[in-house]
């Protein structure tokens, strides 16, 4: 197979969704070395071989969670899902990271009897909707404004107690509401 | 349900250090990350759908056979003292203990299973148990998460196990942790291979209080980091193995100490005896490495009427929530240090330090490969 590039025999392969769609590039050495395609971190073929609008367009088209809204940029950023469906959403790559973090990619261990007997006495008094037989709950859907002030002072709050982490994800909170809260 | 003071007067049995090792390895615990289907992990969710969850899961919480006559407290409820006065106890965890409305902790009236609700995850099943025992403290979370499995559905992925916010603890969810006083090893130079070959078979070493922190006091916290592609028995077991060899090793470290440098040994410990026992300004830090002192002279003998478990107690009641509990008010870090070594001092009275004893048939001038502390 020869290089995209170059024409001379490629030697590296490489596969990556981008907007949804796959995308495959044949590289010979030289022409992966120039790309930086053999650098470990930050590689991606949109950086490498989009142009400047398609870029854009990529970055808006960026993959999001369905069930809760949360964005593969908000993962790569804090490491941490924004709910159960994510790993769906995100399972694109989500098995090398796994493999760099645990044993192995599958698991082995517990799993739930989803049979599991549901005593009435164990039950709370009003029944909830989240007990095992009924349905697994709809999505939320998006809530009602909350008051950014409060918001503010969590965040105030969460500066002076040293939680970094906390703070960073009330200031993205109170950041995606402010266009809303301006608009009324 | 049971009040926060009776939780604190009464202290667990973990709290007593009586297990298997137990002059080395003070508590084993397990934790299990669990979340439930259909709502955002907490740190992506409003404080709405928070407390929505927390309200739906709190009862039925509560109504688990092992939780009958427990505590439970919304954290909307609970002073910023009283949080970590239970972070202090283990209880919860510091990260828990930061977050407030939509929050709650519900533990058992033994107070060896707590349940964090709206953690890093929803709920986070913890057990405690003295000693090396993890395989016990693990029966404990496991026979609460089989209960609560058949009461709320669970975020499950067969291929993926139980669904985590954090993907480093996907799969069983499990952490197993064992806290260890290792002041041999500290003493004789060796911790740091120790530290090196725990960690070189993927097992992490942490200080006191989890991630990050200093290893005050000579203890430290060994637990597993891969959480996905082995069962539970399997790590439990595994880092079991690995514990008792750290605990070999530490037993040796004691033996040599109190073999080859017996004169060094006694004026440390009985350092550490007399400011314990007549210092009135003590910081946290301080007492933490002389009371670790003190604990190692008690378990070779070389202290007289002095209990393991008076120690455990101490170091737990010394801890600044603890001391601003029994003040009834907030305390500066002045009059900390100062109500810490009053205590202090009162506690130890009963005790006989080692100059009390025959002196040993130490050679003039001690051995000479004693290591310089200064």
């Amino acid at each position: 197979m020869k290089c995209d590039v170059c024409e001379k025999e490629a030697t590296v392969f490489l596969t990556q969704i981008i907007n949804g769609q796959m995308t495959t590039v044949n590289l010979c050495e030289d022409c992966s070395k120039a790309k930086g395609v053999t650098e470990e971190t930050g590689f991606g073929l949109a950086e490498a071989f989009l142009s400047p609008s398609q870029r854009a367009e990529a970055e808006t088209m960026e993959v999001v969670c369905d069930a809760c809204g949360f964005t593969a940029s908000q993962l790569k950023k804090i490491g941490r899902m924004g709910c159960p469906e994510c790993y769906t959403a995100f399972r694109e790559g989500l098995d090398g990271l796994l493999r760099n973090m645990h044993k192995g990619t599958r698991h082995v261990g517990k799993r739930p009897n989803r049979k599991g007997i549901v005593t009435p006495q164990m039950l709370p008094r009003q029944r909830s909707s989240i007990v095992a037989e009924s349905p697994p709950p709809a999505p939320l859907p998006p809530s009602p404004p909350v008051d950014v002030s409060k918001l503010r002072a969590e965040l105030d709050l969460a500066v002076s107690e040293e939680r970094y982490e906390d703070a960073a994800k009330l200031k993205a909170e109170i950041e995606s509401l402010q266009p809303k809260a301006s608009s009324k | 349900m049971m009040r926060f003071a009776t939780l604190i007067k009464n202290p667990a049995d973990w709290m007593k250090g009586a297990g298997p090792h137990s002059e080395v390895v003070m508590t084993s615990r397990v934790r299990l990350a669990r979340n439930l289907r259909g709502f955002p992990f907490p740190g992506f969710s409003q404080e709405r759908q928070r407390i929505e969850l927390l309200e739906r899961a709190r009862s039925v919480v509560e109504g688990l056979p092992e939780m009958q006559d427990g505590y439970s407290e919304d954290y909307s409820d609970l002073s910023k003292i009283r949080k970590q006065v239970l972070v202090e106890r283990h209880l919860v965890s510091r990260e828990h203990a930061a977050r407030s409305s939509g929050c709650a902790v519900v533990v058992d009236r033994k107070q060896s299973i707590s349940i964090m609700i709206n953690e890093e995850d929803h709920f986070r099943i913890q057990g405690i148990r003295p000693g090396l025992n993890l395989a016990s403290a693990y029966e404990l979370v496991d026979r609460v998460d089989t209960e609560l499995e058949g009461l709320l559905p669970y975020a499950f992925d067969t291929k993926l196990g139980y669904l985590t916010a954090c993907p480093t603890n996907l799969g069983t969810g499990m952490r197993a942790s064992v806290m260890l006083h290792l002041p041999a090893l500290v003493l004789t130079d060796q911790i740091n291979p120790v530290i090196k070959a725990v960690g070189k078979i993927g097992l992490a070493v942490r200080g006191l209080y989890g991630e990050g922190t200093e290893a005050l006091g000579n203890l430290f916290r060994i637990s597993n980091q891969h959480t996905l592609g082995e069962a539970e028995p399997e790590i439990i077991a595994q880092i079991e193995k690995v514990i008792e060899g750290v605990v070999r090793s530490e037993v040796t470290a004691r033996a040599k100490l109190k073999e080859d440098h017996q004169t060094m040994l006694r004026d440390q410990v009985g350092r550490a005896f007399a400011i314990l026992r007549y210092a009135h300004i003590l910081t946290s830090k301080e007492a933490l490495n002389l009371l670790s002192m003190l604990r190692l002279g008690a378990d070779l003998d070389l202290v007289g009427n002095c209990d393991r478990s008076l120690i455990d107690m101490l170091l737990l009641e010394i801890q600044p929530a603890h001391l601003q509990l029994s003040a009834a008010r907030e305390l500066s870090p002045e009059e900390r240090d100062s109500m810490r070594a009053e205590i202090t001092r009162a506690r130890l009275q009963s005790i006989d330090g080692p100059g009390s004893f025959p002196p040993s048939q130490s050679t003039p001038g001690g051995p000479s490969s004693t290591p310089n502390d200064e």
